[in-house]
Formats: structure tokens, sequence, C-alpha cells
């Protein structure tokens, strides 16, 4: 019988127990509020209420829809089970391991509600149909090689910050933009429901995971800083180059493929922002359709801005919940 | 650079921060922290303030923000706001200019996404002229 108290060649240290009342930084403990206030789980949407909806799309634009929800669970899958744990052995904090174990499961959320949509709206045959076409898709398995590549272990823990961050901000959005395109066109407005909570959280992981990317570009030196942000702009243009051909795939049946490659301009150089580097796109290339914005942030654009000259009026905003005890007016 | 008519708080992410050098007029930064020191503005101002609601839209306004405004004195020097946000939140982008503009009765000027993109920095350039002029003579 084996002595059970030998330590293996390698043993790993025990880990401090976190107490999130010695916070190094304070962004965990804000991030971690709002993603936990943020909570949500597909059975919250009403997605039957689709169902009409979806028996009126044609044949191909069902297919479209499948084939490109089956690639955002793709997406989310390597995020739930790569990304966020790779993320987590680079943490510089107890507390960034805890909030990237919530990204971690929330991936696993999204992935999971793409098959609430199907089990609700389509056939089991169309959804195999579809999850066999993902996987051999040239266009979606070479982005995710891309980023696998850089969640390697072997990797730098700043690229593979870039690499998340990417896959967060900017891969998701030839996907993304069609169920806002339905919606704006008033089709299957409950899935574009569950598609904004999915939006949403990926805006904070992106954001958060941008901000411990700059945070740990302070500890590097400026050669360094210049290599990672030659690596950022690189792999960015590498990725925007299979983006074009996956869009113009999905999208060139419908007549789409223009307007969505302004949307992932846009996102792009939100991305990019993301990392606190500048925009990489010109303005003019990232004028997303106004239908497309409303969809995304729907009855924001409702009250005029000033500047914009668009009203002949400023309105003073609508009501939203306040901590009142915080304003002393 | 003349007296400074922005006042305008960052977090440590840095995108407002970056907007703000960017437009290239004298600003005020508010301090990261509530209990940080407060700067004084000397006359009017506008606010550049970035949102961070949760998906209900609570805590929309950041706290350094709140407890600069809670001093009448220099709340009395708020002219307009101009809000930052994402409009991956959907209804509630830039959120925290309309609860600024409820509260304190006051326009929101501009919304912009992040770090703002050029144009943003060149309509928020012209308007901030237009507007101050505005005001200069409604106030004379």
């Amino acid at each position: 019988m084996k002595d059970l108290h030998t330590p293996g060649p390698v043993s790993r240290p025990v880990p401090r127990a976190v107490n999130w009342n010695r916070l190094q930084d304070d962004k965990d403990l804000e991030v971690w509020n709002r993603l936990t206030s943020n909570f949500w789980l597909p059975e919250k949407v009403p997605l039957s209420n689709d169902i009409q909806s979806w028996s009126q799309l044609t044949e191909d634009e069902q297919t479209l829809t499948i084939r490109v929800f089956t690639g955002l669970t793709l997406l989310d899958t390597i995020q739930n089970t790569v990304g966020a744990p790779a993320l987590m052995a680079d943490a510089a904090t107890p507390h960034e391991e805890a909030v990237l174990s919530n990204i971690a499961f929330m991936e696993a959320v999204h992935a999971r509600s793409y098959s609430s949509v199907f089990s609700t709206l389509c056939n089991t045959a169309e959804v195999d149909e579809a999850f066999r076409w993902s996987q051999e898709n040239p266009h979606l398995q070479a982005k995710s090689r891309l980023i696998l590549d850089e969640y390697d272990a072997t990797g730098s823990p700043l690229k593979r910050k870039v690499a998340s961050v990417f896959l967060e901000s900017f891969l998701f959005y030839s996907g993304f933009y069609l169920p806002m395109h339905w919606s704006s066109r008033a089709r299957l407005t409950n899935t574009a429901d569950l598609i904004r909570l999915i939006i949403r959280d990926e805006a904070i992981h992106g954001y958060y995971i941008g901000y411990k990317f700059q945070r740990a570009l302070e500890h590097v030196t400026e050669a360094e800083r210049a290599e990672i942000k030659d690596f950022a702009f690189s792999l960015m243009f590498d990725l925007y180059d299979i983006e074009g051909r996956y869009t113009e795939q999905l999208y060139d049946g419908l007549g789409l493929t223009e307007d969505v490659k302004h949307f992932l301009h846009y996102n792009a150089n939100k991305a990019l922002q993301n990392l606190g580097y500048e925009a990489l796109f010109p303005d003019e290339a990232t004028r997303v359709n106004p239908a497309i914005l409303a969809a995304l942030s729907p009855g924001s654009d409702e009250n005029h801005d000033f500047f914009s000259g668009s009203g002949s009026s400023y309105v003073i905003g609508k009501a939203v919940a306040t901590e009142d005890e915080d304003w002393a007016f | 650079m003349g007296q400074a008519k922005l006042i305008y708080y960052s977090s440590a992410s840095g995108n407002t921060q970056r907007f703000v050098e960017r437009l290239g007029l004298p600003a005020l930064r508010l301090p990261v922290s509530a209990e940080g020191p407060m700067p004084t503005p000397l006359g009017p101002y506008v606010l550049v303030c970035p949102s961070y609601a949760d998906g209900k839209g609570r805590g929309a306004v950041a706290k350094p923000v709140i407890a600069f405004l809670n001093d009448p004195t220099r709340r009395a020097g708020l002219r307009g706001v101009i809000a930052s946000g994402n409009r991956n939140f959907g209804a509630l982008f830039a959120c925290a200019g309309d609860l600024l503009a409820r509260k304190c009765n006051i326009p929101v000027l501009y919304r912009f996404e992040l770090a703002g993109t050029d144009s943003d920095i060149d309509r928020v350039r012209a308007g901030l002229e237009t507007f101050w002029r505005q005001e200069c003579s409604i106030a004379t």
C-alpha cells in the first residue's frame, strides 16, 4: 500500500484565504459587485414568445441564425474552459482570481443560453447540423486557433490578456450583429433581450481584463510595452482578416456584409480602447447603421443631447434608481 | 491655458482621462476616492462623467462625483454634463448623464463611448465653444 502522506514531485503551495476586507485593487470589488448583481439565467427570458417570429424567417435566415449562434457558443466555450482559467493563473490579486471565476462561470451560462434558444425554436437535426458546420468552418476554427495559441501555458500573461479582450470585445460581434438586426425589424425580440444580457456581461469582462492589462503594463520596460503594442495591433489585423472572410461567408446572401463590417470596425476600436490604445479604424469606417445602434441600446437615444443638434431642446433625463442616501440634496 | 471650465472624473481605467487629454482644454480632475481633496471650481463649469451602473441602473454616478456635488457652492457652478459609457449596457448607456441632469436640473450636453472617437472630440470642442458663448450672453 502506498504511503498517502508522501507529497508528489511538485507540491502546490497552499493559497492564502481570500480576504475581501483587505483589497489591493478597489477595481476588483467594484467589478465583482457589478457582475454578481447582473447575474442571470436564460430561464429568465421568455424565449417561447419568439416561436411565431421564428416561423416567419425564411429557411436560409433560420440556417444563418443557428450557425451564427453555434459560432458564438464556440467562443463562449473557449472563454469558459480555457480563457478565463488561463487568466486566473496570471492574477495579480486573490480577488482578481475570484472575479475571473465569476467570468468563467458566466461564459458557461452564455454558452448554455444558445442551446436554450435552439431547444425552444429549432429542431434537433438542424441544430446538430449547425454544430457540425461550426466544427468544420475554416474561419471559425482559424480565429479560435489564434486565440488558443496565446492562451497556451507557455505564452505571456500580457499577450493572454490582449487575446482575451479581443475575444470578449471584438470576435463576438460578427455574431451579435444578427440578433440586433432581427430585433431592429421586430423579429426574435426575446432572443435579442437574451443576447443583450450577454453583450452587457462581455462589456464588463472586456473592460476588466483590459484594465488589468493596463495595470500589468506598468511593470514592464518601455521596450516590452512597445513590443506588446505591436503584437496587439498585429493580432487585431490577423483576426480582422479572418472576421472579414467569416462575415462575407455568412452575410453575403442577405446583402448585409458591408453593414456588418462597419460594426466590426466600431467594435475593434472599442476593444483597443479597453486596452488603453488608440483607434485603428477611422471614424468614417465605424459608422454603424443607426438601427443597429438603437437595437443595442434601445431607448437611450430618445433624449437629444445638446451638441449633436438633433433636437430643438434638451430633455432632462428619465428617472433611474439612485442610492439616495449618498446624495445630500 | 485659461481658467478650467471642465471638471472630470476618471477611474483607474483611464478612459475619461484620455478623452479629456485629447480635448486639450484646461480641466480639473476629481480624486479617485470620495475622501480625496476636491478641486474648487472658480466659475461655471461642465462635468465630464462616466457611468458605472449595474443592470438596474444603481451606482451609475461614481462616489467622488456625488461627494463633489453634495457641496452646494461647488454644485452651483454646474452648467451641464458630458456623459460617457458603453452602448453595450443597453438602455442604461451613459445613464450617469440622465441622472445628473435630473438631480441638478442641467442639460446632458453630449454622450460618448469609452475614451471617445475623433468625431466626438471635434463635436465636444465645437459644442463647448458655442455653449460658453451662449452662457456668457445669458449671464450678461
